[in-house]
């Protein structure tokens, strides 16, 4: 079996430059913020840039399998949201009596799990786009938990859950822990199990991958429904590190997911790519917006730059002229 | 022998065309069985039908004589047929092993984990079992055609590691894109694997079947018309079976082939493009229909690209009614008059979610503006005129264009070149598609632009049909213009003479 670390040495080993590109992006970026702030390689940094890290990253593992099918997942936001709320509101809080410690968890992960299942089923059994289907998803699930909160904040207040946030082990968050066993786990389903194959011969050619047996509605339900998981899993981290969830909790997050993917190198046309690239690129977008923390740079310039970004990055990794139509 | 397969009158119909009229083919073990016949003679679609992806209208298919029900390709492949499909069928960013094991995954799955050790080795195992030498770790996109072919043989024939009786491979036109050399080497894999399984093949070109096949079916426009066993006839006999039609002169309106005018329309001077083509020197007068023959690869396609602005040359020069070109794009070409007409209606000819009345407006929209804006009556008019010319079956100027049959959607791409004026077609597989009826009218339409001066370029699927429409036909090969035949009524030359300069 090619283990994990031989895949991405493939990956970024690979003949063509495009595969090394987002890694060179990730060091030259570390080196020149490093010389302009010194304070960034302090450790106390970079264990807060693994924390910020560790949301986008669970989230973006999701989005990657989508993204790697050629289709989109517009409902992170909405997914997460729902995740945080019934986290919040299961576990002990201040505006119920509930109290089902990690149970409140699982629910909160099987919640994600089957708001992206419904998105599969809408996908391919109504034959709705994926763009479409989960554009919907995502205001049912804001829409849903903004109300389940009743429109304000509530605080988690069940301590071991906290602790995902608070409690260090060697160092790190627990949240980091996590996030970086959902990139393991996520390394594993595409390197390693027929999904993850298949997934990607979906995205590489649909029609060949019917003819060749392969059940393309069961596969693109069983992505969506992982992705979901993901998202499930980022919606309960949200909420352990906020400690409390609110109508907001997920604002900026679907675009800082799609970003971190682009940027590390998969192809929104599906087939090409997968999770170590996402994860290069989760380290790029953190890194980069830690940096112009660092810096003193403008929210608001901020926002800009993440903005050119994804569109450079597009443009660096797509083989466009191969593309018949831009739609 | 008795049958391994037998196929009795099948029947297929698609909208507007019958590809199949009872057609009965059999195969028998460890044989191979040629099918050849025009494109459009429905060999594709009877090859469809066996491999589960077409389901028949009418007709029965048995397997040792069990009857057999296929739903998919994948019921087919349970029952040991496999398809080596005409466009391949790999997928390009997977690995050879993957492709070959795609959709078999669980063969090497353990506790939801693909062994990919193992699945590389058996693929490597079924490679040397045909005698390919191929990384099977390596992308599927990095290989040649020739050695891609030989990975669907392979990926076909692993259905031997799951199903019990012999297999029957499907082989739909596997040697269009390989050279000599690895048709040789196809034939000899084949050739080997006949006690293994047995084949039907789909080429056409005649010398190929005849050295490959036991017996050779020749379909015509959707029928089976006749058998042979290949030991017993020759190409030339069954060429003339394949594409033999009474009055032949008839059939293309050669009494109405005018004499052309003396107006040069189209002059190229030692054209050519990037290693595509070179030295081609064309000349097409107004009313002259000047066909090029050649197979693929030898250019042709891409001098009637070049004309019609989706290639650009880069060596001698184009006049177009006098004027220099050199177009970068379609649009300078459709603006100095010139049409094109695609093969692939679907993708390049029509907007097919558009009306009829969009599409014969859509490349001079000004035609049908008044004061700045469509005027979508004088468009309804001018549409309706041209059903009416073009005798279009269709319900009106609103019906959308996917809806009407390959003949008539061809006559509106034709009504739509006419309105923007142009002076000049380019057609390109006129007539691929479409059954006799409308290849028929689609004669009596280019008979007609041509009696009216439009000059016109042709490339077509059968020398025939270049041979019977043409006033003049040059031959290309490997890139070069090989020979001129003149094609003036009376005086056509004969196929075997353009045969000798294709090849």
């Amino acid at each position: 079996m090619t283990l994990i670390p031989g895949r991405i040495a493939a990956v970024f080993g690979g003949r063509r430059w495009r595969s090394l590109a987002p890694l060179a992006v990730l060091i030259v970026l570390c080196v020149l913020i490093a010389i302009a702030n010194p304070n960034f390689i302090e450790l106390r940094n970079l264990v807060r840039l693994a924390n910020s890290a560790a949301v986008p990253l669970t989230l973006a593992m999701g989005l990657t399998f989508i993204i790697l099918m050629g289709s989109i997942d517009l409902s992170v936001e909405g997914t997460l949201s729902v995740s945080a709320m019934v986290v919040v509101l299961l576990a002990a809080n201040d505006a119920n009596g509930n109290d089902y410690g990690w149970w409140a968890v699982v629910a909160a992960v099987v919640a994600g799990t089957a708001m992206g299942f419904v998105s599969g089923l809408i996908q391919t059994m109504l034959r709705i786009p994926s763009f479409m289907a989960t554009l919907g998803m995502w205001f049912i699930g804001l829409g849903l938990s903004v109300y389940m909160l009743s429109g304000s904040a509530i605080r988690l207040n069940d301590a071991s859950i906290r602790d995902l946030a608070l409690h260090r082990f060697l160092g790190l968050p627990v949240a980091v822990w996590v996030a970086f066993g959902a990139f393991l786990l996520a390394a594993i389903i595409q390197y390693h199990t027929k999904l993850g194959r298949h997934i990607l011969a979906i995205g590489g050619d649909e029609d060949v991958a019917k003819l060749s047996g392969v059940n393309v509605t069961r596969v693109r339900i069983t992505a969506f429904a992982l992705a979901g998981f993901f998202f499930g899993v980022s919606g309960v981290l949200a909420a352990a590190q906020l400690g409390q969830s609110h109508a907001v909790i997920g604002d900026g997050r679907l675009f800082a997911a799609v970003t971190a993917v682009v940027v590390g190198g998969t192809a929104l046309t599906g087939g090409e790519g997968g999770v170590v690239n996402t994860l290069i690129g989760v380290l790029i977008v953190t890194v980069l917006a830690n940096g112009m923390i660092l810096l003193g740079i403008s929210p608001y310039i901020q926002q800009t730059v993440q903005g050119l970004m994804i569109i450079a990055a597009v443009a660096l990794s797509l083989d466009r002229v191969r593309l018949r139509i831009v739609k | 022998m008795s049958a391994m397969l037998n196929a009795s009158g099948i029947i297929k119909n698609f909208p507007g065309v019958q590809a199949l009229r009872n057609v009965s083919i059999e195969v028998r073990p460890n044989e191979v069985v040629g099918l050849i016949g025009e494109n459009g003679a429905g060999k594709s679609t009877l090859m469809r039908v066996l491999a589960g992806s077409y389901r028949p209208d009418g007709g029965s298919l048995t397997l040792d004589g069990e009857q057999l029900r296929m739903r998919s390709p994948r019921d087919a492949a349970r029952h040991g047929i496999g398809m080596v499909f005409q466009e391949q069928s790999l997928v390009l960013n997977l690995t050879v092993a993957e492709n070959i094991y795609l959709g078999e995954e669980d063969r090497f799955t353990r506790f939801g984990l693909v062994n990919w050790r193992a699945m590389n080795a058996a693929a490597r195992r079924q490679l040397a079992k045909i005698g390919i030498d191929i990384d099977v770790t390596a992308r599927t996109s990095e290989l040649t055609f020739a050695a891609r072919q030989m990975v669907e043989l392979a990926k076909a024939l692993t259905l031997e590691e799951v199903v019990e009786r012999q297999l029957l491979i499907l082989l739909d036109e596997p040697t269009s894109v390989l050279n000599a050399a690895d048709i040789e080497v196809l034939f000899a894999r084949v050739r080997s694997l006949k006690s293994r399984a047995s084949f039907v093949f789909v080429s056409h070109r005649l010398d190929e079947v005849l050295a490959i096949s036991d017996r050779v079916y020749t379909m015509k426009d959707g029928a089976v018309v006749a058998k042979h066993r290949a030991a017993e006839v020759t190409a030339p006999e069954l060429h003339e079976i394949m594409v033999g039609r009474g009055l032949q002169a008839e059939y293309y309106r050669e009494a109405r082939q005018l004499a052309p005018r003396d107006t040069v329309m189209v002059e190229a001077k030692g054209l050519g493009a990037n290693g595509a083509y070179h030295g081609v020197d064309l000349n097409i007068r107004a009313g002259e229909i000047v066909g090029i023959a050649g197979v693929v690869g030898s250019g042709r396609e891409e001098v009637t690209r070049t004309i019609g602005g989706f290639l650009q040359h880069d060596a001698g020069e184009m006049k177009i009614a006098g004027d220099m070109v050199r177009f970068a794009s379609p649009e300078p070409a459709v603006r100095k008059g010139i049409g094109y007409v695609p093969r692939e209606r679907r993708l390049e000819g029509l907007v097919m979610f558009l009306s009829i009345a969009e599409n014969i407006s859509l490349a001079d929209l000004s035609s049908v503006m008044r004061h700045g804006a469509i005027d979508y009556g004088k468009e309804r008019r001018l549409a309706a005129d041209w059903i009416k010319r073009l005798r279009i079956k269709a319900p009106g100027p609103d019906a959308a264009c996917r809806k009407l049959s390959g003949g008539n959607q061809q006559k509106v791409v034709l009504a739509r070149w006419m309105t923007a004026g142009s002076r000049i077609l380019v057609l390109d597989h006129p007539t691929r598609g479409l059954d006799v009826g409308a290849k028929e009218e689609v004669y009596e339409l280019v008979r007609d632009l041509s009696a009216q001066g439009v000059a016109i370029l042709l490339i077509s699927d059968t020398l025939e049909e270049t041979i019977g429409l043409s006033h003049q036909v040059l031959v290309m090969r490997d890139g070069e213009i090989t020979a001129r035949f003149d094609a003036s009524p009376g005086k056509k030359p004969n196929q075997v003479d353009l045969l000798r300069a294709m090849v």
